[in-house]
């Protein structure tokens, strides 16, 4: 195994070449300070204490690993595995982050919490953490995304928090993330940003991915315990790609163990038409980190389309690009149609109904399972699908035939 | 190569007159690439002694809504770096102002830094400041700015640490772009008293001289800022000129703008 890969982030948040701390000089001093409460939580065996009770007592872990045994019949190749967390609190892996970030903000002595939030899970996650500890919660959300997640935006304000339109740019993740700097750049005394990927200025990347490596060392146990050994794969939804580096990152020393990050390819790779910086990027700064980007010649943020809110973004986060570049992880990516299909698919064998974000590990695990006979994959299966139901609709209209009944 | 001393000499000449200098922000490209010299040189007319002339970015996480939709304008009338260099190279040759090119990372870094800088000094650019480039990811960039005699400004903010202010004294030259209170970019009825605690610390740890930028689009800001700064920065208040003058009158209107501003008959 190649030591470098093993240690990263550095002390300054850089992952090879990649990360860092891109901001404002305004940011800088919140950042460090930020960065050495992580640091000393990380130390404290109280910190630890509280968050894994909450995270057992109120969260609902440990998730279960469940095979999906019709699903793999059907395609009559690889065993598939779904690491279930579509079944914590709040319907998302979101929770084990916003558990953390919230601890750490009561220990900064932070009051005020300001979020982004594309699909509207990790802004329902926020919500629900500061109404549990009592903290004013303003969320920032893209208004495309408010109407693509209606559920989501109500769900929000059901739990006390404040829900900020963002009406620039292509009015989804990004500028809702642009927004919620803004805002920290202006209320920086008060208020702790509740980033909800892996993306963005260190420590976030780092933190991020501490507070989710648990989904990967719980699955890594359990495959264990299963079957005896150890995945052959591990497939993930990579946005910013917090749960695909929370379940990576217990398997990066597991040299044999692939893994693979499926990004969103939209309606085409077209400039435009898709968020698989991967497949279309090239590494630039955006929001404070260094990473794969999708912009155009001129250095500008090209938009980007998916059918999942969570996925639409132009920046990946930098652990990702760090992966990418040393072969560690490989990164593909599911169009919007495949991933619908593979979400009635898994409706339809198991009787789950995924996030849109997560049915993108759920169709490329149905791609390459027919030719992985005697294989074992690990599957995230990130989120359930309650808050997609609307774009389910939608593209499933003849499910939606009401029988003539008004 | 050596800096070209523009900088610093405007600054030694507006001392020597007992003022602050006026240093104005203008989004290169808005309304149109084509228009931004003649804006720069109405400007300087009005009594700006130093030009940031504005990268556009399509993610300005540093600027309020006037900027940001002067971005917006800009790029949407074509504006790319390139034709950015040609603007400042337009106004060098019409004007001795100094030029600060004033950016997000991202579009420097997609043009090359390194031949971005000798590019600009081609141009007859004179300093460099860009917005999410903290000191410490500076090294690499502000040696490539160094080597081409562009002089590196950085930011200060309310929120620096000691520490902080001690990297930034280090990496600047020409001036310290001293940000008046947490926020982004946009006018303000007062300019922070606290801004002169942290004009206070910084002169503790630098001669260069310091410039004060936020919030400020009155005369009587740039007099209050003039009592224990270098300069004053002025922004918002120039680009809401160009979004809400009527084509045939902007230059007239940010000339008299400058006027206002600078005290100057």
């Amino acid at each position: 195994m190649n030591e470098k890969v093993m240690q990263v982030p550095d002390e300054r948040g850089h992952f090879g070449p990649y990360g860092g701390r891109f901001v404002p000089e305004t940011l800088m001093a919140p950042l460090e300070e930020l960065e050495r409460a992580f640091r000393e939580a990380q130390q404290d065996p109280e910190f630890h204490r509280e968050l894994k009770e909450l995270l057992e007592t109120y969260a609902g872990r440990p998730t279960p690993l469940y095979e999906a045994r019709r699903l793999g019949a059907e395609l009559g190749g690889a065993r598939i595995f779904l690491k279930r967390e579509d079944l914590l609190h709040t319907g998302a892996h979101k929770i084990n982050n916003c558990l953390g970030q919230i601890l750490l903000a009561r220990r900064m002595g932070k009051r005020r919490i300001i979020a982004e939030t594309g699909a509207g899970q990790h802004g329902v996650a926020t919500a629900t953490v500061c109404a549990l500890f009592g903290m004013e919660c303003v969320v920032y959300m893209g208004e495309e995304d408010m109407r693509r997640q209606r559920l989501n935006v109500f769900r929000m304000r059901l739990l006390g928090a404040k829900v900020v339109p963002v009406r620039t740019g292509s009015r989804t993740l990004k500028d809702a993330v642009s927004e919620a700097m803004r805002d920290w750049v202006t209320n920086v005394e008060t208020t702790h940003y509740l980033l909800g990927s892996a993306l963005g200025a260190h420590p976030y990347p780092l933190m991020v991915r501490e507070f989710h490596r648990v989904t990967g060392e719980e699955a890594r146990r359990q495959v264990l315990e299963r079957t005896g050994r150890l995945p052959d794969a591990v497939i993930a939804c990579v946005g910013g790609g917090s749960n695909a580096i929370g379940i990576f990152s217990a398997f990066i020393p597991d040299e044999r163990v692939a893994l693979i990050g499926v990004e969103a390819g939209g309606r085409s790779l077209a400039p435009g038409e898709h968020a698989a910086r991967f497949a279309g990027g090239a590494p630039g700064v955006l929001q404070g980190a260094y990473s794969y980007l999708l912009q155009n010649g001129d250095g500008q943020v090209l938009l980007t389309h998916s059918v999942s809110a969570g996925l639409d973004y132009a920046l990946v986060g930098p652990e990702h690009a760090w992966l990418h570049d040393q072969g560690r992880a490989e990164y593909v990516s599911a169009s919007d149609r495949e991933a619908l299909e593979a979400a009635r698919r898994l409706a339809r064998t198991e009787g789950i109904i995924p996030a849109l974000e997560s049915a993108h590990a759920v169709a490329e695990a149905i791609r390459r399972a027919p030719a992985a006979k005697g294989q074992i994959f690990l599957v995230n299966l990130s989120g359930r699908g309650d808050k997609d139901t609307d774009i389910y609709r939608e593209n499933f209209p003849e499910l939606d035939q009401n029988d003539g009944i008004e | 190569m050596e800096s070209s001393e523009r900088i610093a000499r405007r600054f030694e000449a507006a001392r020597a007159e007992g003022r602050p200098a006026l240093i104005v922000y203008l989004t290169a490209g808005d309304p149109c690439p084509e228009r931004t010299p003649s804006l720069a040189l109405a400007l300087e007319r009005g009594g700006a002694d130093i030009l940031e002339l504005g990268v556009p970015f399509s993610d300005p996480i540093a600027d309020g809504p006037v900027i940001q939709q002067a971005s917006d304008r800009a790029l949407k009338a074509g504006t790319t770096v390139e034709r950015v260099l040609e603007i400042a190279a337009e106004i060098r040759r019409r004007s001795e102002i100094p030029i600060v090119l004033f950016s997000y990372l991202n579009p420097l870094l997609r043009y090359g830094f390194d031949r971005l800088c000798g590019d600009a000094r081609t141009a007859g650019v004179d300093g460099v400041l860009v917005t999410d480039l903290s000191v410490e990811e500076a090294e690499e960039p502000a040696e490539s700015l160094r080597r081409h005699g562009l002089d590196r400004i950085f930011l200060a903010a309310p929120t620096s640490t000691d520490r902080r202010l001690d990297l930034v004294a280090r990496y600047s030259s020409g001036f310290v772009y001293v940000v008046s209170r947490t926020g982004v970019t946009g006018a303000r009825d007062t300019v922070n008293r606290a801004v002169e605690d942290l004009v206070r610390r910084l002169r503790a740890r630098t001669p260069l001289p310091l410039a004060v930028g936020f919030g400020i689009s009155r005369r009587e800001h740039v007099e209050e800022v003039g009592r224990y700064a270098d300069g004053a920065v002025v922004g918002s208040a120039v680009m809401r000129v160009v979004d809400e003058s009527a084509d045939g009158v902007l230059e007239e209107r940010l000339e008299g703008l400058c006027r206002e501003l600078s005290g100057k008959r």
